[in-house]
């Protein structure tokens, strides 16, 4: 669609954002599945040393006793210690702010970081709680009844997408 | 015909009661929920919140340290609260019946029920009463099934193995009794293994075996032979008095694995019991701590698999 | 009272007759019947008439096994109940099986059983005595005596009778004054511990089973002690295609056998027991689909001579419980007319021929003068809607055993009326 952003220069823009802040011990965490496509590109373009950490909110959700159990979760891997740690919690597309809430608290289960900072590439509004990324790529208007979602093709190229659904 | 009381209007699994008449779409589910939950072990805190202020009741009608410590464990690392019952029951004194203790439970706001019974069926009868929120796990039910050690025998074998549909799988011993042996056959057979052997002495098999889809053997050497997987079964002491078997020491002789008969399966065969284990009876103690047994894994493995199946049922 | 029954289908199984008709029923007997009737009450008119328009005029159904509870275990029913249950269900005669509490092993025992179902005047009770002292197959019972008290046969029940030295003995007993014996074909060491048919099913569910071979390996033993001693033997309850075949050979060679079958075992098998559903627990157990079948077909051609209820009214709460557990047996007067019909339209048998093994075959194997529509014969009669489907429920049913594999069922065969010695003892409203 045109009115969508292109996702592959909201990623360069994001990488020119964060680069100043990055510190040796600066560590990322990607939220899946899109979360961990953005998170692969900027950890590889910064340059990070820390390996990168994957998350699976599946058992951190709120909606688990109206929707149950998210099919087929994968599998949380932080290979770096928590505690006391600068993180970047780096997702595709930020809506209500549930996903992130969840992702803290499971943080928070592995220890307790120094800081988070929350990286997206697209922020549609629509907030339900008082969570707000520290690095955003772009505003996105997203029609009612519709899903924004950040896709990777064979290629590689990351691109977003509108689809049908919640 | 009733329907399957384990999967509710929309076919999601509502308890877990036995394996057989589960779609392979479900099992499989179990299973790749249960790598996740692998992880979380690793961690700090060992507990993800999923049934958090959920209370979970440990039904147990036949003794059982293991298997409810297990369940226990698991049920923590869920953050739900756990509360044991151990129910002693004799055939002759007529207690409470087995609706009206679970009647009672419900009153006190029970959200799952892990239960153990000696006759099989059981957990269905109780899962054909609970409430609409209440979730029945099926912990083993007289002879008939075990569905989460099925399940994590199943785990235990992808772990190693990756894929059935290339596998030769043994089942070895007494076949007749063991709740264990059915829920794993029927997993198998549900996921596509082309070959499930079970390798016994007649007395130790079921009338109609075949009918389970499986291959049978009364020489463990023929029965053995290209084996991927070598699962031992446990022999109960009660089967010599029951004019089943001679002796412990025959049956070992025959059907006890060794390392010179496990020399007949694959070289990279895995060696499976469900525990616990009579040395010198259906193994040597050589093959149990030897580099083939993946016994202390499946143990590991069965409390991520036993958190899969109470967060899936829970949260149906 | 002078009853006349006009317009209904006439159906007399022991003469093949199926026509409509006209019964006038006088003194307790079958008066006249068609032209003979009219004319009689021509001359002089009925104290009733019922119009049978519709419906099928049949003898009075004799269920070879039916427990009426009493005495003993009047929780799970009465008399009243069963009673009422069976005229209900166009049941006008039944035997009831000794096992009750204490067991029917004393003439004292038959007599009140016999005076409480007479006083209740609704079906007919012969009692069948109890073969051995408290049913423990030690002793014999004073036969001579229960006879006397009104007891047709004598039988075990399902009680073991293990001696085989003592059953010879009973049998031979018997014979001396020509009485016969009543048995269930089942070796106790085979069948011990087993709740299910030894098949593809019990291996499944994990119950431990009963192999078809303990109904023939006792059915062997006690064909060979009827061969050696001449007394009259009735096997209760066969269960499988082997047994039958068992009993086709032994009355080919000429042995003073008959048998029956559960109606039950005519049309359930393994199958029907889904999710340990205790309903199906029965004794003898539901075996194979081939056995099933080889039943059904047995009974057609007249190998097995009749079918009963076995009416067994068990309590909900030994029924909820988990299936080994469950006491065995179903609840069934009220459906024997129904079952039976629906055996014999499965296999296109004409009406006749499906009531015969309910009426006339029984009441040659019970020896009584009922189950025939002939002048004459005791006036025991059903009026029943042949086409209407009814739904088999809980709260429908009379007997106070609910447990009924066939809840919920639809079924043909509803009494509208019956009667037993020429009283109208139920009328559906």
């Amino acid at each position: 669609m045109s009115r969508l952003p292109d996702a592959e220069k909201l990623c360069t823009k994001l990488v020119a954002e964060l680069a100043p802040r990055i510190v040796p011990g600066t560590a990322m965490i990607g939220l899946h599945t899109g979360g961990v496509w953005l998170a692969e590109r900027l950890h590889a373009a910064l340059n990070l040393k820390e390996p990168l950490g994957t998350l699976d909110v599946a058992f951190y959700r709120d909606d688990y006793h109206q929707q149950g159990l998210a099919r087929n979760p994968k599998r949380s891997r932080i290979p770096f210690d928590v505690a006391g740690r600068d993180l970047l919690l780096v997702d595709d597309v930020i809506y209500t702010g549930r996903t992130v809430r969840a992702a803290m608290n499971e943080l928070f289960d592995y220890g307790r970081p120094q800081s988070i900072a929350l990286v997206v590439l697209a922020d549609r509004g629509g907030r339900q709680l008082p969570v707000c990324p520290q690095y955003c790529g772009a505003l996105v208007d997203v029609p009612q009844g519709m899903r924004l979602r950040l896709k990777r093709g064979p290629d590689d190229k990351l691109a977003l997408e509108l689809e049908h659904g919640a | 015909m009733e329907r399957n009381p384990q999967l509710n209007k929309n076919g999601e699994l509502q308890h877990l009661l036995s394996i057989e008449g589960l779609p392979r779409e479900i099992l499989t589910s179990v299973l790749d929920t249960a790598n996740s939950f692998v992880g979380v072990t690793g961690r700090e805190v060992k507990k993800v919140p999923l049934l958090r202020g959920k209370s979970v009741f440990n039904l147990f009608f036949e003794p059982s340290t293991r298997t409810r410590t297990t369940f226990e464990i698991a049920a923590k690392r869920l953050s739900a609260d756990v509360i044991n019952l151990n129910v002693a029951v004799s055939s002759h004194t007529k207690g409470e019946s087995l609706l009206d203790t679970v009647a009672n439970l419900s009153a006190m706001q029970a959200d799952l029920f892990v239960v153990r019974h000696g006759s099989a069926g059981a957990p269905f009868l109780i899962a054909r009463h609970v409430k609409p929120h209440e979730h029945v796990i099926n912990a083993g039910d007289g002879r008939h099934a075990h569905p989460t050690q099925g399940l994590l025998d199943l785990y235990t074998i992808r772990h190693y193995r990756k894929d059935f549909s290339n596998l030769v799988v043994a089942v070895v011993g007494d076949v007749l009794h063991s709740r264990v042996a059915r829920s794993l056959i029927h997993g198998l057979t549900t996921l596509g293994t082309p070959e499930v052997r079970v390798i016994g002495p007649q007395t130790l098999l079921p009338a109609g075996v075949e009918a389970l889809g499986v291959r049978v053997f009364h020489s463990m050497r023929e029965g053995l032979r290209d084996c991927d997987v070598v699962v031992m079964l446990r022999l109960q002491s009660e089967r010599m008095r029951g004019a089943l078997l001679p002796s412990a020491q025959e049956f070992f002789k025959h059907y006890g694995l060794t390392a010179e008969k496990l020399a007949l399966a694959k070289p990279d065969a895995i060696v499976m019991h469900p525990g616990p284990m009579n040395r010198g009876v259906e193994i040597a103690s050589t093959v149990a701590d030897g580099p083939h047994s993946v016994i202390l894994p499946q143990v590991t493995f069965g409390i991520a698999v036993r958190m899969a199946v109470m967060s899936i049922v829970a949260g149906n | 009272m002078r009853l006349l029954i006009r317009n209904g289908r006439v159906v007399d199984p022991a003469s093949g007759r199926d026509a409509p008709g006209d019964v006038l029923l006088a003194e307790g007997r079958i008066a006249a019947l068609d032209g003979e009737a009219r004319e009689d009450v021509k001359r002089r008119p009925a104290d009733r008439t019922l119009d049978a328009k519709g419906l099928v005029v049949a003898p009075g159904l004799i269920d070879l096994s039916a427990r009426l509870r009493e005495p003993g275990y009047e929780y799970k029913a009465t008399l009243e109940s069963e009673l009422d249950a069976a005229v209900a269900g166009g049941v006008t005669s039944l035997a009831c099986p000794p096992d009750t509490d204490p067991p029917l092993d004393e003439p004292g025992l038959v007599d009140m059983l016999r005076r409480r179902a007479k006083a209740l005047a609704r079906a007919r009770v012969y009692p069948i005595g109890a073969l051995s002292v408290k049913l423990e197959g030690e002793s014999l019972t004073e036969m001579a005596e229960l006879a006397e008290a009104g007891c047709v046969a004598f039988s075990q029940a399902n009680a073991p009778l293990t001696d085989t030295q003592v059953l010879w003995r009973a049998l031979q007993y018997a014979a001396t004054f020509g009485f016969r014996i009543w048995l269930r074909a089942q070796d106790v060491w085979l069948a011990r511990g087993g709740v299910a048919h030894d098949g593809d099913v019990a291996t499944r569910l994990g119950l431990p089973g009963i192999p078809a071979f303990a109904e023939t390996v006792a059915l062997g033993t006690i064909l060979e002690l009827v061969r050696a001693t001449g007394t009259h033997v009735h096997l209760c309850r066969l269960s499988s295609a082997a047994g039958v075949e068992m009993m086709r050979r032994a009355k080919a060679d000429g042995l003073p056998v008959t048998c029956d079958v559960g109606i039950h075992h005519v049309h359930l098998s393994e199958m029907d027991l889904g999710y340990f559903d205790s309903h199906c627990r029965l004794d003898p157990p539901l075996r194979s689909q081939r056995d099933r079948d080889a039943l059904g077909a047995g009974l057609a051609d007249g190998t097995i001579d009749c079918a009963c209820s076995d009416h067994t009214p068990v309590d909900e709460d030994e029924k909820n419980i988990p299936f080994a557990e469950a006491e065995p047996g179903a609840t069934g007067l009220e459906l024997l007319l129904p079952l039976t019909l629906k055996w014999g339209a499965a296999r296109r048998l004409p009406l006749a021929a499906t009531l015969a093994r309910v009426t006339s075959d029984a009441a040659r194997v019970l020896g009584v003068q009922s189950g025939r529509i002939q002048v004459g014969a005791p006036a025991d009669l059903v009026l029943f809607d042949p086409a209407a489907p009814f739904r088999i429920s809980a709260e429908a049913l009379k007997s106070q055993g609910k447990n009924s594999p066939f809840l919920g069922y639809e079924l043909v065969g509803r009494a509208s009326a019956t009667l037993v010695a020429g009283n109208v003892v139920f009328e559906r409203a």
